[in-house]
């Protein structure tokens, strides 16, 4: 285990300089660049700061970056718990080469993957001219948005629900099938319940990067604002306009918003950890 | 094989590899389909052309540039924060954990929003900076910076689960038997690490060549002078250029295809499986407590 290692650690040197050291670079390259958010934002009058954070446009953008954030993640959850599942379960020839290229997502630069997924879903694209004659339009719509964020969270789930599925007692599904239990049962009652908190913290991983995300959704998206326009681009226009106390504010609204959204998520899985007998 | 009774029949197991397959070869495969296909669209010369072209190879020279600033001041910081957090126990490790992790939980436009409101022409040192005749942002310095802020975690967050995971023993028995500090930390504590800090620093270097949304907040954009391969990749996309654009991004997918195939390998040779970085909490934990050689 982890802990164990580490409590003799004292005698062994270098703990000042190695500090030393990391709290500087943390403080130079972080945590002062980061405080200059407050800063800025201080300048604004209280009546400023408001106007800015709930004009139509930017309330447009936050509703558009939560609501495809979590659509996209909820996609994720889904089929990320499929393809764990699969991978850890059946065989079939090519997996370890799929196994691996599941984390293609978060190698790949995400400008390739915005002009790539744009392409793809474009009107006369590779896929997008199969559906947009059946009326479904991705590219340039908000479809779009979710469908890049998918991309970019894909690896999310399936990562952190594997080692839950790998480490599962075959014991106690064999108990359940010699209850009674139908398989399907034995997935409900008893495989279920054990890899739900670790498929919340998938979800909420792969919810916390497409919050963020800028490069791949730029492409797809269309940009249109009070439309197609996320938080962190409504964020790009206002510096490129020199608005930098109108971007800070912007900013800082959405990084405690979601940071405030991340830790109820977490409360909720702690809870849910908590409420389950110890296996 | 697990026994009949545990495990779905047939059909099942048919129709939900299926369905994963699909999904995947939908998302994830067919798109890296896409960037070589549309890559070769005007044929191998058009390739090389687009590769070859001197506003292309100044990008491609900005970027390795910026890795090799980046990645070597980085790396020593995830060693030493590794060291510390890993091998001594004190007050307040996990704020220090997190604080490291910060970056990722900021959007890449934030990143480098932070690095503007100190050094652009109107933040807060920027002006004295500049009536010195120092440049930071729309500049090297700039790009640099902000490609340290958003790679900052990747190499300590490898370090730190596998220097736990190891222990002292070693560095304690060389340190009784008179070795030196440094002498300890080269010959015992360095070879110890060596894979993991090898996949951290692959993985620092690919992420730093290929960021996007912060470079492009503090580059300005000035084609041959602080234009990096993503943001070359953007300006030819937005003209129209598609086979130039992709031949130019196939390079970035090589060297994500690259980090894959390493990220493979070292956990082929260390018998672990290490972690592609990612924002938030510390991924698959199970995986790492199961650590060791």
């Amino acid at each position: 285990m982890a802990e164990g290692g580490t409590r003799r650690g004292s005698v062994l040197p270098g703990f000042g300089l190695s500090m030393g050291f990391t709290l500087t670079y943390l403080g130079l390259i972080v945590l002062i660049p980061l405080s200059t958010i407050l800063l800025k934002t201080a300048t604004l009058t209280w009546g400023q700061f408001w106007d800015t954070v709930t004009a139509p446009r930017t309330l447009a953008a936050y509703r558009l970056s939560f609501y495809a954030s979590f659509m996209a993640a909820l996609i994720n959850a889904v089929f990320g718990l499929l393809v764990a599942w699969v991978l850890e379960r059946y065989d079939f020839p090519g997996k370890r080469l799929v196994d691996g290229l599941v984390d293609l997502p978060f190698a790949l630069p995400t400008a390739v993957a915005g002009i790539v997924l744009t392409t793809f879903y474009a009107g006369n694209g590779w896929i997008g001219q199969y559906l947009e004659p059946r009326g479904i339009k991705v590219a340039y719509t908000p479809l779009g948005i979710v469908v890049a964020l998918t991309f970019i969270g894909l690896p999310f789930v399936v990562r952190t629900v594997q080692p839950v599925l790998r480490d599962l007692d075959i014991q106690v599904e064999g108990a359940a099938a010699s209850l009674g239990a139908s398989r399907l049962q034995t997935f409900l009652r008893v495989i279920l319940p054990e890899i739900l908190p670790a498929t919340l913290t998938g979800f909420t991983l792969a919810f916390a990067r497409a919050l963020g995300e800028y490069g791949s959704v730029i492409f797809i998206a269309g940009n249109m604002p009070m439309r197609s326009e996320i938080t962190p681009l409504l964020i790009m226009t206002k510096l490129e306009q020199f608005d930098y106390a109108g971007a800070t504010a912007i900013a800082l609204v959405f990084l405690l918003a979601s940071f405030g959204l991340l830790l109820v998520i977490n409360a909720m899985a702690l809870r849910q950890r908590a409420s389950q007998p110890a296996a | 094989m697990r026994p009949r009774y545990l495990t779905e029949p047939r059909a099942v197991r048919f129709i939900l590899t299926g369905v994963a397959l699909a999904f995947l070869v939908l998302f994830l495969f067919l798109p890296l389909v896409v960037v070589f296909v549309e890559a070769l669209q005007k044929g191998v010369g058009g390739y090389l052309a687009a590769v070859r072209d001197p506003v292309a190879l100044a990008a491609i020279r900005l970027t390795l540039l910026t890795a090799a600033i980046v990645v070597p001041l980085n790396a020593a910081f995830g060693v030493a924060a590794a060291w510390a957090i890993a091998k001594f126990d004190f007050k307040g490790k996990n704020l220090l954990t997190t604080l490291i992790d910060l970056p990722f939980s900021v959007s890449p436009v934030i990143s480098g929003m932070v690095f503007v409101l100190l050094f652009g022409a109107h933040g807060l040192v920027g002006p004295t900076l500049m009536s010195r005749g120092i440049r930071v942002i729309f500049a090297l310095p700039g790009i640099v910076l902000a490609t340290i802020f958003v790679t900052f975690p990747l190499v300590a967050r490898e370090l730190i689960p596998l220097m736990q995971s190891q222990g002292n023993d070693e560095e304690e028995a060389a340190l009784t038997l008179g070795s030196g500090g440094w002498q300890t930390f080269f010959r015992i504590s360095l070879p110890k690490i060596k894979w993991g800090l090898l996949y951290g620093v692959v993985l620092c270097a690919a992420r730093a060549m290929g960021e996007f949304g912060a470079v492009s907040v503090v580059s300005g954009h000035i084609r041959g002078v602080t234009n990096t391969i993503p943001l070359h990749v953007e300006i030819l996309y937005n003209e129209y250029q598609f086979a130039a654009s992709f031949a130019v991004a196939s390079l970035l997918t090589l060297l994500a295809l690259a980090t894959l195939v390493i990220k493979g390998l070292v956990e082929w040779r260390s018998g672990r499986r290490v972690v592609l970085a990612a924002p938030g909490a510390r991924l698959a934990p199970a995986d790492q407590e199961r650590g060791g050689e």
